[in-house]
């Protein structure tokens, strides 16, 4: 009877407006690194009594080594074992023990690891998180059980759940050399191979304080931070062989693909396209700042252009919609999505879709719609002063894709500098079919009509 | 590691912040709305809740999902507004409105700047008090709710909500979703949201909760403002529900590889004098996220699953106490076990002094976590009233769970836990598991 439920749940997990970040130079942000490379953030705010305790790996999905996918995150659960000093779960019910919360997450870019309890609780936490970055000692019976863990992991959610493997699939067909193409949580018969040399292997290569990012949010002193991560971050030595992050990148892409993906479990069809597209670079963000506002534009939200013309006009979509993430490390991708209206089969709506996008190009952009969304953008900047957990969350995300603290405080300004001939440009470049993937997710064909 | 467990939970009970530090002042509008307030003048805006009781549960009993679809309509055009015009008059001001229904409450939650509050207030009032329920949207949105329950019909966690409700709560609204059946949600007109409408929207049943940016002499005039206009009364609240579970299991074939299960009882009222005993023998068995009983012999023991919860349900008209899990077909039956096992132990030796030290400890030190920014705040505080707490509550929740007993959590562990009524619904093709009424 827990029924908070969106209405489209599945479809808006992936939908993200990329927020803006604070101005660093405002109130609240200090950044500093430590002797052996760490970096640090600490974002302040003395409302409540409360800290956030982050450490973010430069070490994702992404940099696995080929035939052991899923391990990042393997070893991401593996990490709640014992230690030299904290016997196996004691990590985790210290921080229940004390009122706190703890967690890990892992992305294609990142692994990150967090603790949120009473500010007077953060020396613990860093003691507890610095002794598992070297000292980490899992058994043999420990990976055989966690294993069977992220195999349930890997089945809750996306073995039962089609839009999920349709989401694979076209991740898949997306990317031709790079490893975005691979599932985060790992391929089901590489996850049953994996063992506990593969977590030890991609443990000893990144889990060092010069791949690493300290972000501390909540009720701290900067200097008494930055006292204690000297403490016990700053005896741990670097690691002089830590290998270079260079993934192996795609090649040109000159052939649009499509996919048909058929499960009897889909309850409501629909086209989803991925074009490739360039991400947020050091001191180049300009590109991926216009193609933010080109999803916002395009799709983002009751006004936006597809829900106009899709919804509204031709009343062709039950939903539509457009997305893009530029925090990434490698190429990332511009998507976009129609839901049909009942009765209107899934080429019809991809030829509708591909009539308004082809419109868009011709149509350009709506001065006041782009003046609403800037003021939004702005406007977010006073929210997220209420969440300044939220905040150190996009400094680790961008610090652990290679973006500086300079390029962090700075993305609302580049924002804010997009013209609407930048946005088209942005179109015009990313709608490249050559580059695409389509997808249909549909049922599967009955007998019937296999046999006309 | 118990000693070592205990040592740390003892050393730090002392130091651990004994409340949040939070001021309500109630505020009482010149038209006799009352608020609960938290002044917040450090960032420029404020966040404001309102809930009205009742919810999706005052539908009438032909026209199941009324209020749902009623409620998706409110930004959909309102006043001199059409839907789109609302959307861009939204995204102008820079504010965000969410309009939520559950079974026990209708909710609006409003978040706005200060340099427009007002202009937010007027177009959040419009949404409110005037919305259109114009054909073409009452139309599109019904599809998107329609679109929603097929959705829920395919998806094996709704599909098992969906029949332990149906089993437990008679012919109570509880037993069906409140979003309505593909049948219901296709009859209505819009004369029916109108109702709908009436139906919720009433001062007798409202509560509101504030913080942010906004003094009380600011306040007085916005709540009247933005809400002087509702009637007085709406829809009589429904009654009791009855509780009809029984032990047992009920499968639901369905074609995938991870079965998911929802399994509960009976439960305890939030008004209940043992409620917080409930609360510290709750999360030693499947709250307290990875250190519970649960968690620690279904997942960390044995790798049955990803996650094992159980949670009070302490609803307005029944209160049950449920769970979740969801393993593989090959061994969910090893997994509903384990978790019957546990439940027998709970319920015949309670917890241990270590297991209720920690509970509590984790339960008060986490509750000044909780007021993490104005929303969160202003929604506590609806939820308080709404339970009818004192304004003063939050000083004092911490020293009630503390004063919870060994014995008193061994009372209501007996008391409240009954194995032999514990019933799991799972949907999915299991291994070794067969529908039962009894154990």
């Amino acid at each position: 009877m827990t029924r908070l439920r969106a209405l489209f749940a599945a479809l808006t997990l992936s939908i993200s407006l990329v927020p803006a970040s604070l101005r660093a130079d405002q109130e609240g942000v200090t950044t500093f690194t430590l002797e052996n490379g760490m970096d640090v953030v600490v974002v302040e705010d003395h409302r409540a009594p409360v800290v956030q305790h982050m450490v973010w790996y430069k070490a994702g999905s992404a940099d696995e080594p080929v035939g052991s996918s899923g391990v990042a995150h393997f070893l991401e659960h593996l990490l709640f074992k014992a230690t030299d000093t904290l016997a196996d779960g004691e990590l985790s019910s210290t921080v229940a023990a004390n009122g706190g919360r703890d967690n890990a997450f892992t992305s294609y870019d990142y692994t990150a690891y967090f603790q949120r309890v009473a500010t007077d609780r953060l020396e613990l936490m860093m003691r507890m998180e610095s002794d598992r970055m070297r000292n980490i000692r899992f058994t043999e019976e420990n990976v055989a059980t966690e294993r069977r863990v992220i195999i349930e992991e890997r089945n809750q959610r996306t073995e039962n759940n089609p839009r999920a493997l349709f989401g694979e699939q076209m991740n898949a067909a997306q990317y031709l050399n790079h490893r975005y193409g691979v599932p985060i949580i790992g391929w089901m018969h590489e996850m049953e191979s994996l063992d506990k040399e593969d977590a030890l292997g991609f443990y000893n290569t990144y889990y060092y304080p010069n791949n690493a990012i300290l972000v501390v949010s909540g009720d701290v002193d900067p200097e008494e931070v930055k006292r204690l991560a000297e403490t016990y971050y700053g005896a741990i030595p670097a690691n002089p062989d830590l290998p270079e992050r260079v993934r192996s990148a795609e090649p040109p892409q000159n052939a649009e693909r499509r996919i048909i993906f058929r499960d009897p479990r889909v309850a409501q069809e629909y086209v989803s396209r991925s074009y490739l597209a360039p991400e947020r670079d050091p001191g180049d963000q300009e590109a991926a700042a216009a193609l933010t506002l080109l999803a916002e534009v395009l799709g983002g939200g009751q006004t936006s252009y597809m829900t106009e013309k899709l919804q509204f006009e031709e009343q062709k979509a039950v939903w539509s919609g457009a997305f893009y993430r530029g925090t990434s490390l490698d190429d990332t991708t511009f998507d976009v999505v129609i839901v049909p209206v009942p009765g209107l089969e899934l080429e019809e709506a991809e030829e509708a879709m591909d009539a308004v996008l082809a419109q868009f190009l011709i149509d350009g952009v709506d001065e006041e719609q782009l003046d609403r969304i800037k003021y939004q953008l702005r406007a977010s900047q006073i929210y997220q002063r209420d969440n300044v957990d939220g905040i150190a969350r996009r400094y680790g995300a961008a610090m652990a894709v290679g973006l500086s603290v300079q390029d962090v405080q700075t993305w609302p300004d580049v924002l804010q500098a997009v013209t609407p001939e930048d946005i088209m440009e942005a179109a015009r470049n990313v709608f490249d079919r050559d580059a695409s993937v389509t997808g249909w997710l549909t049922r599967p064909i009955s007998p019937e009509e296999i046999s006309q | 590691m118990t000693r070592l467990f205990l040592i740390l939970a003892i050393a730090f009970a002392a130091a651990l912040p004994a409340r949040a530090d939070v001021e309500i002042e109630e505020v009482v509008s010149p038209g006799g709305i009352t608020a609960w307030l938290v002044r917040e003048a450090s960032i420029p805006f404020m966040a404001i809740e309102l809930r009205f009781r009742g919810g999706a549960s005052l539908d009438a009993p032909d026209k199941r999902g009324a209020i749902n679809l009623m409620s998706g309509l409110l930004e959909e055009g309102a006043g001199d507004l059409d839907a789109r015009g609302f959307a861009r008059a939204q995204e102008s001001l820079a504010a965000s409105f969410g309009y939520d229904v559950s079974d026990d409450a209708l909710s609006v939650s409003g978040t706005f700047l200060s340099e427009n509050r007002d202009e937010a207030v007027e177009l959040l009032r419009k949404s409110i008090i005037e919305p259109s329920f114009a054909p073409e949207a009452l139309e599109r949105v019904r599809e998107q709710v329609l679109t929603g329950l097929r959705s829920d019909a395919k998806d094996p966690d709704e599909i098992a909500r969906r029949t332990f409700d149906a089993m437990a709560f008679g012919d109570h609204p509880y037993a069906t979703d409140y979003a309505g059946t593909i049948e219901s949600v296709t009859a209505l007109s819009r004369d029916d949201m109108l109702t709908a409408h009436q139906a919720v929207f009433a001062r007798d049943r409202l509560y509101v909760g504030v913080a942010g940016d906004i003094t009380p002499e600011e306040l007085g005039p916005l709540l009247d403002a933005l809400l002087g206009e509702l009637p007085e009364t709406g829809a009589p609240m429904p009654d009791p529900a009855p509780i009809m579970i029984q032990g047992g299991t009920t499968v639901v074939e369905f074609e995938t590889p991870q079965s998911v299960a929802i399994f509960g009882q009976r439960g305890i009222a939030q008004d209940d004098p043992d409620y917080f005993a409930a609360a510290v023998l709750n999360q030693v068995l499947g709250a307290g996220g990875f250190e519970s009983r649960l968690m620690d012999e279904v997942r960390k023991k044995r790798g049955l699953t990803y996650g094992v919860y159980s949670y009070l349900v302490p609803q307005d008209y029944a209160a049950t106490l449920q769970g979740q899990v969801a393993s593989a077909n090959e061994s969910i039956a090893e997994a509903v076990s384990v978790i019957r096992d546990e439940w027998a132990r709970a319920a015949d030796d309670g917890i241990t002094p270590e297991e209720l030290d920690a509970a509590k400890t984790y339960i008060t030190g986490a509750y000044p976590l909780r007021f993490d920014g104005n929303g969160p705040i202003a929604r506590i505080m609806v939820g308080m009233q709404m339970l009818g707490l004192p304004i003063d509550y939050i000083a004092t929740r911490n020293d009630k769970v503390d004063a919870v007993t060994l014995e008193d959590v061994s009372r209501v562990a007996d008391e409240l836990l009954e194995p032999e009524n514990l019933h799991f619904v799972v949907v999915g093709q299991p291994v070794g598991l067969e529908s039962s009424v009894a154990n």
